[in-house]
């Protein structure tokens, strides 16, 4: 065997020089991409874990009251506790209430269990009246509840750092005082049906434009040149328009009053004051998010029919298949890695809709973006938007990740 | 697509049926459009149809509302058009820049683990606006950019650069890389060869990147929701609004000039295509 080695000109054996090199290629291509992905990790996915913290962060509870709960650790929960626990709760409100921050702790007691709201202010009111010593009866006396176990078990409950309690009530479901869990009061089961709606709608979006692309996409794949592309226009100009501008045309559209209304009266279908409502409702949702969607079905569609040789087909109806049989057995099959592309994608960003069914969908039609939005801006329950969001969010990325697997992200067609 | 002459009948009324299928559905798609155009023109102050304009008769069209939206007294939409152009026009920017650099890197074939950090980057476009809106508000709102344009700058630049990475990376396929080698052998430094060469050959990917990021921002609503205080609204803010309370024919007007807008888009993103099809040889 040589053991003699290739030198490249400056005396370095060429293997190491050549490493060498291709390290410095890599981290060239590294130092390229660095930039965006700082960013895009600082501002984009940090903050994306930040709210997957806040979904299940309870500690707020714990920091309010710091006294309590370490007095009260030491209690089994079954008889009264102790003086010194009382005695640590009239510290800790004391102080909540010089720096008038009890607030806080009221809405999150009384979502561990009713009744918390009135028993808190009242005592907070008459903390001054408190004389030292003997605060177990001092309680009690101003409010029997403190006397009652299940609400100092309920105030012991909220001790953990963590909870899933809201994860829990995404799904309609609770924790009880044993800390068992248990289905919502019935007159509270909001979220399945919401969450059946959202995929519900996102499933038959998708079945919708699935079916009205096939027949377009093959037209635009199969007619020549000139023709197809004047047509492509059709599928390329709403892709490139406002959002907002196509609800809003939806919304004319869809109008009691509204030229779809107009038509269905002259057809004699219904009379004139009984127009059907067409929007407010899932109807316009299913109407308009399939309009809206549609040219994320055809775009890929038309990139696999494009590679499709029609000579394909002739020879399959040359083997004596009638048309259909050529289609189903050698057209379609060539086509599914389109189908599964406009697919997923379709799926992806219908399930996150949120400004369609915001305008046309009305309470019905709602889905869970329209949720999250609400308890960001309005109940301003953020850990429950985050905790939801959460959830969203691992139901897209499992089909983002099979999109990749099937379909590879760099395959994404963009008009 | 004419059919021979000895097609037999039931393949013709099918081909026939398909042909209208398709006409149907192209018209679902272009025709809730054009919708909005002759309604913008409407001298009444209904969203409907009047018989005067069925009728063809002039006095029943005016353009009271484009004259509203322009200087309608109590109307935002001046103040919202100068925002939007601004955010997009520095959000475009930034992702351009952002997004074309990575795009260099990832298409290099050095570049380790590429599929996992594409997929990093392009999570923007495919995680739902309402997650994403989320995640940023709490961002901007620690380091103190909430309701300030840089902060929905930062945000737009976030959403934008996807689209940026995906069209230059398809550019960069099939670029012949010997030509920076060439520059390279000459003597050229890598910012010029990148500024000579390259740049000029992939200049329709990133301009079409640099659009797609433009009408990402301009129409962008959910993130600017969070992000936004009354002095920097956008008009996709103002249609939101505008939209929630009452359909106006002001908001009518304005969506005919965003549709104009985009028509105007489509068709410098469809000569780019060309363009860039025919300098990287893909001729049909």
């Amino acid at each position: 065997m040589s053991t003699e080695q290739i030198l490249s000109s400056d005396g370095i054996p060429l293997e190491i020089s050549l490493k060498k090199a291709e390290r410095k290629n890599k981290i060239k291509a590294m130092l390229l991409v660095a930039p965006l992905f700082l960013f895009i990790l600082i501002t984009y996915l940090m903050p994306i874990g930040e709210m997957l913290f806040r979904s299940v962060d309870d500690r707020m509870i714990t920091k309010m009251l710091p006294k309590t709960f370490i007095a009260i650790e030491k209690w089994d929960g079954k008889d009264l506790p102790e003086e010194p626990v009382y005695a640590a709760l009239y510290e800790d409100l004391s102080y909540l209430k010089k720096t008038k921050t009890y607030g806080k702790i009221i809405a999150r007691l009384n979502y561990e269990k009713g009744g918390f709201s009135s028993l808190i202010k009242k005592t907070v009111r008459k903390l001054n009246k408190f004389e030292e010593g003997n605060y177990k009866e001092q309680f009690i006396q101003v409010h029997k509840k403190w006397g009652q176990s299940e609400y100092l078990v309920a105030l012991k409950n909220t001790a953990p750092n963590w909870s899933y309690a809201k994860y829990l009530k995404g799904v309609d479901l609770k924790l009880d005082q044993d800390r068992n869990i248990i289905q919502q009061d019935e007159d509270r089961r909001i979220y399945k049906t919401l969450w059946l709606r959202t995929i519900k709608v996102a499933f038959f979006v998708t079945i919708f434009c699935f079916m009205l692309s096939y027949p377009i996409a093959h037209l635009l794949a199969t007619l020549p040149m000139k023709y197809s592309n004047l047509l492509m226009i059709c599928v390329l100009l709403p892709f490139w328009t406002s959002l907002l501008v196509r609800t809003s045309s939806w919304m004319v559209l869809l109008q009691q009053q509204g030229p779809i209304n107009d038509f269905i009266v002259m057809l004699g279908l219904t009379a004139n004051d009984a127009r059907p409502e067409l929007m407010y409702n899932v109807v316009g949702t299913f109407v308009a998010m399939t309009q809206i969607l549609l040219p994320f079905m055809v775009l890929p569609l038309y990139s696999v029919m494009k590679t499709i040789s029609p000579s394909l087909m002739r020879a399959g109806k040359s083997l004596g298949g009638t048309p259909f049989v050529a289609f189903r057995k050698i057209y379609f099959p060539l086509t599914v890695p389109g189908i599964g592309a406009g697919s997923l994608l379709v799926f992806i960003l219908a399930i996150g809709y949120y400004i369609t069914p915001a305008l046309v969908g009305g309470a019905s039609g709602s889905l869970i973006s329209n949720t999250i939005a609400y308890h960001m801006k309005s109940s301003l329950d953020w850990a429950f938007a985050s905790a939801l969001g959460a959830m969203l969010l691992a139901g897209v990325l499992v089909i983002y990740w099979l999109y990749n697997k099937l379909v590879g992200i760099d395959n994404i067609k963009l008009g | 697509m004419s059919l021979p002459s000895y097609t037999p009948l039931h393949y013709r009324i099918w081909h026939y049926t398909y042909l209208t299928i398709c006409g149907l559905v192209f018209f679902f798609l272009i025709a809730p459009l054009f919708v909005i155009l002759p309604l913008s023109f409407n001298a009444e102050q209904y969203i409907h149809f009047s018989a005067g304009m069925i009728a063809l008769d002039p006095d029943a069209f005016s353009l009271r509302w484009y004259e509203d939206m322009i200087w309608g007294t109590k109307n935002p939409w001046g103040l919202a058009a100068k925002n939007s152009i601004i955010i997009a026009f520095f959000a475009t920017i930034g992702s351009t820049i952002l997004g074309t650099v990575a795009a260099l890197g990832l298409s290099s074939r050095h570049m380790p683990h590429k599929a996992a950090f594409m997929a990093v980057l392009i999570s923007p476009m495919i995680v739902p606006l309402i997650i994403s809106g989320t995640a940023i508000f709490f961002f901007m709102a620690k380091v103190g950019l909430a309701s300030t344009f840089t902060g929905i700058i930062l945000a737009h630049i976030i959403l934008g650069t996807p689209f940026v990475v995906i069209t230059v990376t398809a550019t960069l396929t099939g670029f012949d890389h010997s030509v920076t080698r060439a520059a390279a052998s000459l003597g050229s430094n890598p910012v010029n060869t990148f500024m000579k060469v390259t740049l000029p050959l992939i200049l329709p990917g990133v301009i079409s990147g640099a659009l797609f990021a433009f009408v990402t921002s301009f129409d962008e609503v959910v993130v600017v929701m969070f992000l936004a205080g009354l002095e920097n609204t956008t008009i996709p803010i103002q249609m939101w609004v505008g939209l929630r309370e009452q359909l106006s024919p002001t908001i009518l007007a304005v969506a005919t000039c965003l549709i104009i807008m985009s028509t105007l888009i489509l068709v410098t993103a469809e000569l780019l295509r060309r363009r860039s099809e025919r300098l990287r040889g893909i001729n049909q």
